[in-house]
């Protein structure tokens, strides 16, 4: 529902002044709000407006800790209560919550002087929807097998991804100043202007970055619209002219990244 | 997946008799903490004697991955109580019935021993605020917040524990208080209460209210679960004291003072210790629940076992 349901009760109109106060700290005081003590009840709806915003403001912080670590906490956290305030949460599971942050970011003129920043913010997210994303299990070896000995019809397998497979391409060096975020040292420093790719998957429990070639990449986006490997091997080809197939599906296979492995009319997995 | 069969730990009865239609048993009379995923390995590796954990139904709207993995190995060997916060059952508009059939799959998948949610709303006109937002007493929103509840325990096939809220607000609208409110909800819909005695702090604190007058005005027979958690202390524009409902914080003495009066009335009865900021480490959760079921032992409630051990 996108408007307040008709006011069946008189309240309606109540909620929805409640609601809009809630998010814009400009917005006029609700109507109809007593204290015991007669006290301005202006600092008590405070709470509520601080408990909102800073809970959301929290969950952010929790998907984006690199981004915050690279602009700093009080620069995160006012570029959040932005955010905040502009795209609240549409659903009520929060788990997703901030997938349009790195949009958000890559507008967000005072982030200007940190282009690099909203590839951070989507590989951050990238990993959260990976974390969260359906079980299925790698293809068994034996269909591997079968599958890679299918001769001249090999073109014609049809990949099923592990559902917790992305892909990020980005201009600057983001995988590796990401990686350099994990470790407990000194954060080395990382020549950012350097084009790099990576595959986020889940493999068990837990999420993987892997630095991937531009062709692996094209080749995994190509699976995702549905081509067969024929099909995607070209396309991977026209995109990145040192385009690996064998690598490619050693690495995808490597970390449980495929989920089936069939040839049209007769099922394999 | 867990049998159907809540299980009893330790011999003792581990069911009470808040059973409704069916589905949902009611939960052992112990005391239970929160399921926090840094202590998960460690629930696993030590299987701690808790009556049960309780976790956030939203955390668990995921489609797969490491929490269901972990809830589903933690609940071969404990109970569950499994609360909402999304339900918005005192918002205007109806309960979602896309978050009704998620609630119902978490139910149907994890055969919790308790569903609950709160007197409150948090979303509205598609916004979801992601807080518990209040509601004024009076007949209109008594009708509106039954109407929802009916359709809660409809869709989900069980008996549902509505929580008192913390309030930092009243309306002038509020024609009742919210004990006669909370009683004629639980009268109209069949539902159980949760009775959060911080809340019930908080709110008698930030209305001025007698919280002892008040915890003797709630149908205490209804009370199927106890939160107990911490809370952080502010200032309104009067300067009086205004309590946030934070859970970050050990459990308060004047709220265990309160709990020992519910204790008094009700023997043994399901004790969450909430937690959900500053977590400390497990143990040290585990030893506020400890002192939960000291209490309840010094109370002795032998009577209790047999009427309602077998039920459910």
């Amino acid at each position: 529902m996108t408007s307040a349901a008709p006011c069946s009760d008189g309240h309606a109109a109540d909620q929805t002044d409640f609601a809009a106060a809630l998010l814009n700290p400009q917005s006029a005081m609700p109507p109809g709000l007593r204290t015991w003590n007669g006290s301005d009840p202006q600092a008590r709806l405070a709470v509520y407006r601080n408990n909102v915003v800073s809970a959301l403001v929290d969950a952010l912080a929790d998907t984006f800790p690199v981004v915050q670590h690279l602009v700093g906490e009080e620069f995160f956290r006012a570029m959040a209560v932005l955010f905040v305030r502009q795209a609240p949460p549409r659903s009520r599971v929060l788990a997703h919550y901030g997938q349009d942050l790195p949009g958000f970011i890559a507008q967000f003129g005072p982030a200007q002087g940190l282009p690099y920043l909203a590839d951070v913010a989507r590989l951050e997210a990238a990993r959260v929807m990976a974390y969260h994303a359906a079980d299925a299990a790698p293809v068994p070896d034996e269909v591997v097998r079968l599958a890679l000995s299918s001769g001249e019809r090999m073109g014609e397998l049809q990949l099923v991804l592990h559902p917790s497979v992305a892909t990020l391409a980005s201009p600057f060096a983001v995988v590796t100043l990401w990686a350099a975020h994990q470790a407990e040292a000194d954060i080395a420093p990382v020549e950012i202007d350097q084009p790099e790719c990576a595959l986020v998957l889940r493999a068990g429990l837990d999420v993987l970055v892997l630095p991937a070639a531009a062709g692996a990449v094209a080749f995994v986006r190509a699976i995702q619209a549905a081509h067969n490997l024929g099909e995607a091997a070209a396309l991977a080809l026209a995109d990145a002219r040192e385009f690996d197939l064998t690598a490619t599906l050693s690495q995808l296979l490597a970390h449980g990244a495929l989920a089936a492995l069939q040839l049209p009319g007769r099922l394999s997995s | 997946m867990p049998d159907t069969t809540p299980r009893c730990q330790a011999g003792r009865p581990a069911l009470a008799a808040a059973g409704g239609p069916g589905g949902v048993a009611g939960l052992p009379r112990r005391a239970g903490i929160g399921l926090k995923p840094q202590h998960v390995r460690e629930v696993l590796s030590t299987r701690p004697d808790i009556g049960f954990f309780e976790v956030h139904a939203e955390n668990y709207m995921v489609d797969g991955g490491p929490f269901h993995h972990f809830l589903g190995r933690v609940r071969e060997h404990h109970a569950l109580s499994l609360h909402g916060v999304g339900l918005s059952i005192g918002g205007i508009e109806p309960p979602d019935e896309a978050h009704l059939d998620r609630l119902a799959a978490l139910i149907t998948r994890y055969q919790p021993a308790s569903f609950s949610e709160h007197l409150a709303w948090s979303s509205h006109g598609g916004t979801f605020f992601n807080d518990l937002l209040p509601v004024p007493y009076d007949r209109a929103t008594l009708d509106r917040v039954c109407r929802h509840i009916d359709r809660v325990q409809e869709r989900l096939g069980c008996r549902m524990l509505l929580e008192n809220p913390a309030t930092y607000l009243e309306f002038e609208a509020s024609t009742m208080s919210e004990t006669t409110f909370l009683r004629e909800v639980l009268e109209r819909t069949g539902c159980g209460l949760l009775l959060d005695v911080n809340n019930l702090h908080v709110s008698c604190t930030n209305h001025g209210r007698d919280a002892l007058a008040c915890l003797h005005d709630l149908p205490l027979t209804a009370v199927g679960e106890v939160h107990l958690a911490g809370f952080a202390r502010d200032q309104d524009a009067a300067g009086a004291p205004l309590l946030i409902d934070s859970h970050g914080s050990p459990v308060d003495e004047a709220v265990w003072d309160l709990y020992a009066q519910v204790i008094e009335r009700l023997g043994a009865v399901p004790t969450l210790l909430e937690r959900d900021n500053n977590v400390p480490a497990l143990a040290t959760l585990l030893a506020e629940a400890g002192r939960a079921e000291q209490m309840m032992a010094a109370r002795g409630q032998p009577v209790r076992c047999g009427a309602h051990g077998a039920g459910a």
